[in-house]
């Protein structure tokens, strides 16, 4: 009864990308840990890392198509949110290296030591509790998302606007960070780390595990995202994305919802940025920068915008391409490629992936249809073509 | 009137004498030997420097004043010489190098070898000042007024009493008023310095002094405030209450041009956008890549002139702007007329196939031109600055904020005065209507858009002047740019203005506090919460324009 109607709100598309998740969950790790390396079935530890970062960028993807493809928020700087949440992962990680840094500072990190700090600064402490720098992994990004959207959605501040203060946003903490003054490590960022929980960042094993748990992570973000879609609250943001004015005349809190579902997008963006800083071991201030939140938003529109799944699968090619054109000769021509997909996909493919092969399924189930109409009933003229069903 | 300079000329040669005789007369042991009636140049200089073979240092104290006394131009180099230890004595005479290593015979001025027995002439501290204080008074004569006034400053510095007879002497002739000035705060603060002087002689020179109102006046003063008592007291003090006080305006003026400069930097990068985004309401994150195509332009003009006409090369602005304008306008409309048309009423896929193509501009322009910064040259006129009212103002910037108000005024002429200004803001007001009256709507879009990518073009000429011309030029500019624009209202060319010049403004006044970066993000923060307050920005448009 109760597995019925989560396979329901699941959808079957998302059952699909689960068992996905699941398999590639148990593979990636069997096959990097125990098939032997030269099999043609081993995954080389590159290849974890690349894959998990490819996962993190799914959630991340997951969280930006939950406002932008059910709320109608288009956010150029949610990248924001996910450094955030990889600043906090990234400090509880230096406070964890200790005296193995190379000034061998018990408290302060390296970069403090070397900027003459004396003792650690106010939003450094308690980073070395694993619960506590979980929570702020959350709750810093969550809380920025909430005074911003607090603000901007009570002013009615929406469209093109919002999206360009979500990039001054973004542009704003990029800038901050920088600023060796900030305490953050400046230019440099955080890196180095030793271990996690106290596992080395840098083992096989350790390798695996994270990326079992961003698997999860996934798998969990995607789930949470359906069930938002899928309540009547859900219901609600498709109404105040298609016509908000209407919505706030059916007597709807319009900012509220909105608040809402955008605190959580956040939320979720820096989990996804925690889970990405231990996998690929730095965290600096350039994961602000504006151009990485708009790479996010055509993720989302190349996989299919307010489909959730199509946002993972964007994120996925996205940066499997990038990986393909930026590692061998191709490299100068992955800024064409990238910026020829921007103008692809909004003109030829406004749906994205999924939207196609729905067009594409749907061309063929008609096709079968009229087969099947000509086979059963021959010469009968009244069977016509339903014509290509474009969902809308 | 050639007949005025050689007159003042002839006054000053008479001045030099006179002066380097009473000069002469303060120093004793040189004046035992030097024959009453009135010798040649030449031959007090010859004497002089008969006096450095001697090498001691009494004699050489007696050859620096001999020289100074005989105070032709040779005696400068003689004497910077020997204070840069670049003089050599020996049997056959005295010799001494140029800066740049040459050497002369001082006593003719002509090039020549320096003999292997001619030894450097030494120094120690006091003759080292006397020859300083010489220096100081020779050039106090000098023909040039600038040098003339260089040497007032340098003795204003030094206070030295001994030049305070030569000033007397100078001030009596000086006809140019600057140079005036500068004697004048001189011989007041070597009066000053001398406090032997009656105290209403003091006073007067307590009050030239704070006149002058220059950093070194403000140190002289404070220097003396807590020597001196009663009435002299107050007026130093006074005077440096006041000086302050002028400072302080003159460093607002300062910051206040700084901020028109950055604002009309901020117009000019705005401005096109203003149109494309304000006028048309096209998301263009391209923008930036027009900035950017403009500054290339700019580049390959300068490069062609350099190769082909060098002496044209101040040409090369005035040239880039058009081609900048053509090309940038050109690249506009194929944009608009490959994507963004397909995309109105669309303004978030807009935006993010505008942002696509910026891609794409800025990998082909990496790819042509290489990824490092090209040079950009600034024409003779641009080079250089000039001080108005206490504020330095080079002309690079004075002319940037002038072109921008040009570009501004053209642009508001060609929106009000032209056809197809007003098929333009028809278009944009009602569409339906504007093609019922038989605007081609299409070819106004497109000429729109052209338009606003043109100037945008035309900004990247200026801006090639003052920043670094790279691939990334257009990006740096793309986000003020809206600030600009979404801050001023958007479809208001004054919002843009007034929002452009306020922004400059504001982030040179909080420069001093903050900090360059940190005054950026106090900005945009500001304007986040300025945008909530009034999310259609300081102009917004009313009544029906609001729904569209």
């Amino acid at each position: 009864m109760l597995t019925a109607r989560f396979f329901r709100m699941i959808e079957g598309r998302g059952l699909v990308f689960l068992g996905i998740m699941a398999l590639v969950a148990l593979l990636v790790p069997l096959c990097n840990l125990y098939v032997p390396p030269g099999n043609p079935f081993h995954v080389s530890n590159g290849t974890v890392v690349l894959l998990g970062k490819y996962l993190c960028y799914a959630m991340f993807a997951v969280a930006l198509d939950l406002v932008w493809g059910y709320c109608g928020i288009l956010s150029l700087g949610h990248g924001a949110f996910f450094a955030l949440g990889g600043y906090a992962m990234g400090m509880y990680l230096m406070r964890q290296i200790g005296t193995r840094g190379v000034y061998a500072h018990p408290v302060l990190p390296d970069f403090m030591v070397f900027l003459n700090y004396k003792d650690l600064p106010l939003t450094w402490w308690g980073f070395q509790h694993f619960p506590y720098a979980m929570l702020m992994v959350v709750l810093v990004p969550g809380l920025l998302a909430f005074v911003f959207g607090w603000l901007a959605f009570r002013s009615r501040v929406t469209g093109v606007y919002l999206s360009i203060m979500t990039q001054a946003l973004t542009y704003a903490l990029w800038l901050s960070f920088f600023r060796n003054d900030m305490g953050f490590g400046g230019n440099n960022g955080l890196t180095d780390f030793k271990d996690i929980l106290g596992f080395n960042v840098q083992a096989q094993g350790t390798r695996a595990g994270l990326f079992i748990i961003t698997c999860m992570a996934l798998a969990l973000t995607f789930i949470i995202a359906r069930m938002i879609v899928a309540s009547t609250y859900g219901k609600v943001l498709v109404a105040i994305r298609d016509g908000e004015s209407r919505t706030r005349f059916l007597g709807y809190r319009v900012e509220h919802h909105k608040l809402l579902v955008w605190v959580v997008s956040a939320m979720m963006a820096g989990v996804a940025g925690a889970l990405y800083v231990p996998q690929v071991g730095i965290i600096n201030p350039s994961e602000f920068h504006p151009a990485n939140s708009i790479e996010a938003v055509v993720w989302v529109a190349l996989g299919g915008r307010g489909t959730l799944v199509g946002a993972a699968l964007g994120a996925v090619v996205v940066n499997w391409l990038k990986t393909v054109f930026t590692t061998g000769w191709l490299a100068p021509y992955w800024l064409f490629a990238l910026g020829g997909l921007f103008v692809l996909v909004t003109l030829a493919m406004p749906k994205g992936l999924i939207g196609v092969w729905e067009d594409v399924r749907a061309r063929l189930a008609n096709r079968k249809a009229i087969a099947d109409a000509k086979a059963s009933g021959a010469g009968s003229s009244d069977v016509r073509s339903p014509g290509p069903q474009v969902p809308r | 009137m050639p007949f005025a300079p050689l007159l003042r000329s002839f006054m000053l040669c008479c001045l030099v004498v006179l002066s380097a005789l009473a000069l002469a007369a303060t120093q004793a042991q040189a004046q035992a030997q030097t024959p009453a009636a009135m010798p040649a140049q030449g031959e007090r200089l010859a004497a002089g420097l008969e006096r450095f073979k001697a090498d001691s240092f009494a004699d050489t104290e007696a050859a620096v004043a001999a020289i100074a006394a005989a105070g032709s131009a040779q005696g400068v180099a003689i004497l910077s010489a020997l204070a840069d230890r670049r003089l050599f004595a020996g049997a056959a005479g005295v010799f001494y190098r140029d800066a740049a290593g040459q050497a002369f015979d001082a006593l003719t001025g002509q090039p020549a070898t320096i003999p292997a027995d001619a030894a450097m002439v030494r120094l120690n501290n006091r003759l080292r000042n006397v020859v300083q204080a010489a220096l100081g008074t020779m050039t106090l004569l000098s023909p040039d007024p600038a040098q003339r006034v260089r040497a007032a400053e340098a003795v204003f510095r030094s206070r030295d009493a001994s030049a305070l007879v030569t000033i007397e002497a100078a001030l009596t002739s000086e006809q140019n008023p600057r140079v005036r000035r500068a004697f004048e705060e001189a011989r007041a603060a070597i009066l000053l310095a001398s406090a032997d002087a009656p105290e209403e002689l003091l006073i007067a020179a307590a009050r030239r002094i704070a006149e002058a109102g220059d950093n070194d006046a403000i140190s002289l003063l404070r220097q003396f405030a807590g020597q001196t008592t009663g009435g002299l007291k107050a007026v130093i003090d006074q005077g440096i209450v006041s000086i302050e006080q002028a400072q302080r305006i003159r460093a607002w003026g300062q910051t206040l041009w700084f901020g028109i400069s950055l604002g009309s930097v901020l117009l000019l990068a705005a401005i096109g956008l203003a149109i494309t985004f304000g006028v048309m309401g096209v998301i263009n994150m391209a923008h930036g890549e027009m900035v950017m195509i403009g500054a290339y332009v700019t580049f390959v003009v300068q490069e062609l002139f350099r190769n082909h006409a060098p002496h044209l090369l101040d040409w090369s602005l005035p040239l880039a702007i058009p081609l900048a304008f053509i090309t940038a306008g050109l690249v506009g409309i194929a944009i608009e007329r490959g994507v963004i048309r397909f995309l109105y009423g669309r303004p978030l896929e807009t935006l993010l196939a505008t942002f696509g193509i910026s891609l794409v501009l800025q990998q082909a322009i990496r790819t042509w031109f290489g990824p490092t910064n090209r040079e950009v040259s600034a024409p003779s006129y641009m080079a250089g600055s000039f001080e108005f009212v206490g504020l330095q103002i080079t002309y690079g910037r004075l002319w940037i904020v002038v072109f921008t108000l040009c570009v501004f005024a053209a642009l508001l002429l060609v929106l009000k005065a032209t056809p197809l200004g007003l098929q333009m803001r028809a278009v944009t007001q009602n569409r339906r209507m504007a093609s019922a009256m038989g605007i081609r709507t299409r070819f106004v879009d497109a000429m729109t858009f052209g338009l606003g990518s043109g100037i945008a073009g035309v900004a990247g000429v200026a801006l090639s002047q003052i920043d670094n011309v790279s691939p990334n030029l257009g990006q740096s500019y793309i986000i003020d740019s809206f600030m600009v624009v979404v801050f001023g209202g958007v479809g208001n060319l004054w919002g843009t203005l007034v929002a452009a010049f306020t922004l400059g403004i504001a982030n040179k006044l909080l420069e001093p506090f903050a900090g360059a970066v940190l005054g950026k993000i106090i900005i945009l923060v500001l304007l986040i919460l300025f945008i909530q307050k009034r999310p259609r920005g300081l102009f917004a448009l009313k009544g029906r324009a609001v729904e569209q």
